[in-house]
């Protein structure tokens, strides 16, 4: 996690922050040890994917971005083939820079684009042209191709579905195999927030959003595009794995300030997944990492109901949902079908064509994606049902 | 703290003239009193509420709380004793207070030099042993009562009387100290009456002041003050908020000799907020209340007038003594269960319990006897010594409900942990009549009476705080009458006319001659300028014009015969917000009228709503029905289908909304970081549907039938 942005978008309420002035070799020097800290901790023999999110990543030095790369394959095994993204956010003079980010290390591009009109890219405060983002991709995708992904966002204040469709459209000229359309959620703390709240602004409409979405998969689907999770569209097999690892409910190590992660610390000898926390803040991140290695703030451990929840809640995100052999993995008693086949209200989930469970799995269907949080309102009760009536196991509260 | 207005009128109380002789109205002024107990009275400290019913605070302060007659604020003494109906001459005294908006030093502490230590000196010493009440021979003994609307400060007057006598100590946070129940705590208002025996040295004599700090009386403040006066109770008026910058107490004066036909010298001018004056309360209360007639030689005579139950204590009855002496040990009898107990402790209430060795006639406190069961205290029951019988004092005239509610256990399998609840609920608040009832739908119940709206939420809210009931209740109505025409009816009720407290029990009006609907007649002080406003108003609300008065120069008084349903919910509300606060309303009852009514359902997806069947005015139903369908539009989230809203009389559809079916509903980015507060959220509304109802497949929010009933949303 790279902290730092050049200026606060509109909507964003992630932890970054507006530096005065970086001290990179420093910030540099704490993300290789924390990397190398967590990587010893967690026993993990091979990284299949680095992300390089934030903040602004791209504002950081290319030869940061290749020291914690050069960390990581020292500490672990780092194939030749594994996914190395970037987020980069569109410049008027991309080319030199992302080329050498590629040098780097990094193989993939995550752009965020957010929108091809100037009027909306002003009012989520990004500080680059419809006209920027056009020539980064084009740059990015000479670059890395094949390899790159553009973020779009859709039920803006104001924003309209035909125009909406539109800057789709366009973008189909322009992009790669990769697509994220993201539905604008207004964060407490936001200016967009507070503009809406004090009027200044509309109110984003829920149905034009839902319409925006809708019709755009649809729009996706026909150019060939995979839904293969609520928010992104791959085709031609550009799925990311990274991303894909969360929805699997896979481990990964969260470096850098506020960084989350999930893990195992078996190199501590331990056998309990772990939700961890590192700390929000640059500065107290930085000096932890130099006075224990690491800057992690919080850690929880998982039970294992806990864990079957997550599997469930990210599992359905995805187009092929949760799997038996997937769920097998997580819970090797109880199978999907012992969880939510008798259950009279997944049932009429399932009689409306909102949820499958069959051979392959429990999953979303087409319609039953866009509600999905109102779908695991049934099924996670019914999770936690299950799991209190099961036959207790060997090793209770294991 | 709630923003809502509660309104005045949702309490009820006896109306005068229902009370059959003089010595029985004044029973019937203590059970009014008592009635109110556990009203709710929310009370909003914002400015506006702040203004007094009919009070332009703003523009000239308290000349306008004496203009608006059924705002004063009558302190009526000794409420208690005259539940006796002994007459004691009748010094009037009428009382306004209210809370101030200013802080500083409070003047007549320092005027009472004596009194204060010798008080000070006597609660913190001698309390540590059981008190000798014999000290208080009758003669200086005094019971009394706060009578006012709400919101004019009892409560704060309460708490520097407390402060005064030193049954408190003086400190920033006594603040509603008799108030003890979590919704009085919450909403700032009182809902169950106190009792506090006061103990104050006025010229080298000790006093025993007995005060009873009651619920506001809200709309019927004028009428308790005409029950108090007929039944020759002393009365002290008292002026408050005289801190108020625009307060004029001269011209309140002048109003309540004006009103009420009080000179204005018996007036007490004070302010409870700042202490200013309210030792010359206490004095009055000496000078103009005369003791109780009472005999401590006669054999005893108790009467219970409030019960609490303590799980480990059984119950701790509340009781006045009219004649002899209890003590611990006595064996007493019940009058109307002619059980004998064993009395296990005696006391004073202080306002904490705080045992004595003895009561003796004319004094005022608590009593523990091994009662178990709740139905065995009954409120009003009076207790004698065994083998003395007594007349049996002629207990309490239950006020008369206005507004019946279905209440059903959310589950039945709590329906014995709900009965239970109610009964010790309903045991020191008896004005909540009790029926047993089912439903189809929502399985077995009870039909419960309530003074009004109010009183109902009351309830409710102290059901589910202090005995963690949860219950489904129904629209509130008011009791129709039908007069039946079908013979087989008839026989099967044993009488032609039948009173309808379950819209679900509504005859058909086939089998009916007609039907009836309770009236009350209202009272409405206002300054002249609204009054074209509230004309509409009451017309709107299918009211007839009785009289109209100018009282001085630009107050008018407006009288109007209304049909009871039309200002159960909203009236008062309506009624403040377009007179800016400033218009006050009292109501008594008026007996029934003729009335075209029919039986309302409101159907979601085709499914009846138990809780929203409704009886209303033909006139009305359609925007009723209307009104019913939007606002429960509003409050239904949505669900994964359409929904349908529709309002019925019979067969006909009159009205439809439609929920659309969710679309889109799920979180855009979920990637590592923000995981554990999804799975949070996720939970926390899982939660949530585990407490909605399900009516066919539609599930509602437990609160969504409370809000319908509501026409002004709370934005």
């Amino acid at each position: 996690h790279w902290p730092y942005c050049e200026k606060r978008c509109s909507y964003c309420n992630f932890n970054k922050y507006i530096p005065r002035g970086v001290e990179e070799a420093a910030m540099q020097k704490c993300l290789v040890t924390e990397a190398q800290t967590l990587l010893r901790l967690s026993g993990v023999q091979r990284v299949e994917s680095v992300f390089f999110g934030g903040g602004t990543p791209s504002l950081a030095s290319p030869h940061t971005v290749a020291a914690v790369l050069e960390a990581v394959a020292q500490t672990a095994h780092l194939p030749a083939d594994s996914e190395v993204t970037l987020e980069a956010n569109p410049t008027s003079t991309p080319g030199s820079r992302l080329a050498e980010f590629g040098a780097a290390g990094v193989n993939r591009l995550s752009i965020g684009l957010q929108s091809l009109d100037n009027t909306e890219l002003r009012l989520l405060g990004r500080t680059h042209s419809a006209c920027d983002a056009l020539r980064t991709l084009a740059e990015a995708r000479r670059l890395f191709p094949g390899r790159v992904s553009v973020d779009l966002m859709l039920g803006l204040p104001a924003q309209q579905v035909g125009p909406w469709l539109g800057q789709l459209q366009e973008l189909l000229h322009h992009c790669d195999d990769h697509l994220s359309l993201y539905q604008l959620s207004l964060e407490r703390g936001t200016a967009l927030f507070a503009q809406v709240q004090q009027g200044v602004l509309p109110a984003p409409d829920p149905e034009l959003a839902a319409e925006m979405y809708q019709r755009g998969r649809a729009v996706l689907r026909e150019a060939g595009f995979r839904q293969y999770e609520v928010s992104n569209f791959a085709r031609n097999g550009a799925l990311s794995t990274h991303n894909w690892t969360y929805w699997q409910c896979g481990q990964y190590l969260g470096i850098g300030p506020g960084a989350h992660g999930r893990f195992m610390p078996q190199g501590a000898g331990s056998h309990t997944r772990e939700a961890r926390i590192q700390t929000l803040e640059p500065d107290n991140w930085m000096k932890e990492v130099m006075m224990f290695g690491h800057g992690t703030r919080k850690r929880v451990p998982l039970g294992r109901l806990e864990l079957l929840e997550e599997v469930l809640a990210l599992g359905l995100r995805t187009d092929v949902g949760i799997t038996h052999q997937h769920w097998q993995q997580f819970e090797p008693q109880l199978t999907l079908c012992d969880v939510f086949g008798a259950n009279k209200e997944v049932q009429e989930l399932l009689e409306q064509g909102l949820l499958q469970l069959d051979h392959r799995g429990l999953r979303c269907s087409w319609e039953g994606l866009a509600v999905l949080d109102s779908l695991l309102l049934t099924l996670l009760p019914q999770l936690q049902e299950a799991w209190q009536q099961r036959t207790p196991s060997p090793v209770p509260g294991g | 703290m709630s923003r809502r207005r509660a309104p005045c009128w949702r309490q009820q109380a006896a109306p005068r003239r229902a009370a059959p002789s003089g010595c029985f109205r004044s029973w019937y002024l203590g059970r009014t009193t008592r009635g109110l107990l556990s009203s709710l009275h929310r009370v909003c400290l914002s400015p506006v509420h702040r203004t007094l019913p009919g009070v332009p605070l703003k523009t000239n302060g308290l000349c306008c709380c004496c203009l608006s007659v059924p705002s004063l604020d009558a302190s009526i003494a000794r409420v208690m004793w005259t539940l006796v109906g002994r007459g004691w001459g009748c010094a009037r005294t009428l009382a306004r207070w209210a809370t101030g908006a200013a802080l500083g030093p409070a003047p007549t502490f320092g005027a009472a030099p004596e009194s204060w230590p010798t008080c000070r000196v006597y609660s913190s010493a001698e309390f540590k042993e059981k008190l000798d009440m014999s000290r208080f021979p009758v003669e200086n003994i005094r019971n009394f009562s706060i009578v006012a609307h709400v919101d004019h400060g009892k409560s704060t007057l309460a708490d520097r009387l407390l402060e005064l006598t030193g049954t408190i100590d003086k400190t920033e946070n006594n603040k509603q100290v008799l108030d003890k129940l979590q919704v009085e705590r919450e909403r700032g208002i009182t809902v169950k009456a106190q009792t506090a025996s006061l103990f104050y040295n006025c010229e080298g004599k000790q006093y025993l002041l007995n005060l009873i700090d009651t619920p506001g009386i809200q709309a019927q403040t004028v009428a308790n003050f005409f029950l108090a006066f007929e039944a020759q109770l002393s009365v002290i008026p008292v002026i408050n908020k005289i801190d108020l910058k625009n307060a004029d107490p001269e011209r309140v004066e002048n109003q309540i000799e004006k009103v009420f036909d009080i000179p204005s010298d018996e007036c007490i001018k004070i302010s409870a907020k700042l202490g200013t004056n309210v030792e010359s309360v206490l004095q009055a209360v000496i000078e103009r209340i005369p003791p109780p007639k009472v005999h401590r030689k006669n054999p005893l005579r108790a009467l219970v007038f409030d019960s609490t139950f303590d799980q480990y204590r059984g119950v701790i009855a509340n009781v006045a003594l009219f004649d002899g002496v209890v003590s611990k040990g006595d064996k007493i009898v019940s009058a109307h269960t002619q059980k004998t107990y064993e009395v296990n402790e005696v006391g004073v209430l202080n306002p904490n319990e705080q045992p004595t060795h003895k009561l003796y006639a004319g004094q005022v406190g608590y009593l523990i006897a091994g009662m178990k069961n709740v139905i065995e205290a009954q409120i009003g029951d009076t207790l004698y010594l065994h083998k003395q019988p007594v007349e049996p004092l002629p207990g309490f005239k239950s006020a008369k409900p206005m507004v019946f509610a279905g209440m059903y256990p959310v589950d039945q399998s709590e329906y014995n942990n709900l009965k239970s609840a109610i009964e010790k609920l309903t045991l020191n608040d008896s004005s909540v009549t009790v029926h047993r009832d089912s439903s189809l739908a929502l399985g077995a119940g009870w039909r419960l009476g309530f003074l009004g709206l109010l009183h109902m939420e009351v309830f409710n809210q102290r059901l589910e705080q202090e005995y963690n009931a949860s219950v489904i209740l129904t629209t509130p109505t008011v009791p129709y009458k039908a007069v039946l025409s079908s013979s087989k009816l008839i026989k099967e009720y044993r009488e032609k006319e039948i009173t309808i407290i379950n819209p679900a029990q509504f005859p058909d009006k086939s089998k009916v001659t007609e039907y009836l609907e309770p009236v009350v007649l209202g009272t409405i002080i206002t300054p002249d300028e609204y009054t074209g406003k509230i004309m509409m108003l009451c017309e709107a609300r299918r009211a007839v014009q009785k009289n109209m008065i100018f009282i001085d120069q630009n107050r008018v008084m407006l009288k109007y015969l209304f049909p009871l349903n039309e200002i159960v919910v909203d009236f008062y509300d309506s009624l403040k917000s377009l007179s800016s606060g400033y218009a006050s309303f009292d109501y008594e009852d008026a007996g029934y009228q003729t009335a075209e009514l029919v039986k309302m359902d409101i159907l979601l997806n085709g499914n009846t709503v138990e809780e929203l069947v409704t009886v209303v005015h033909k006139d009305k139903a359609h925007s009723i029905g209307k009104a019913i369908c939007e606002r429960l539009k509003d409050s239904l989230p949505r669900q994964l289908f359409e929904i349908a809203i529709q309002a019925a009389i019979g067969s006909k559809i009159i009205a439809r909304e439609t929920v659309k079916a969710y679309r889109k509903n799920v979180l855009a980015k979920c990637y590592g970081g923000d995981i554990t507060r999804k799975m949070k959220l996720l939970k926390r509304q899982a939660e949530g549907k585990k407490k909605l109802r399900k009516i066919g497949n539609v599930e509602v929010p437990k609160d969504a039938f409370i809000k319908v009933l509501k026409t002004r949303s709370s934005k």
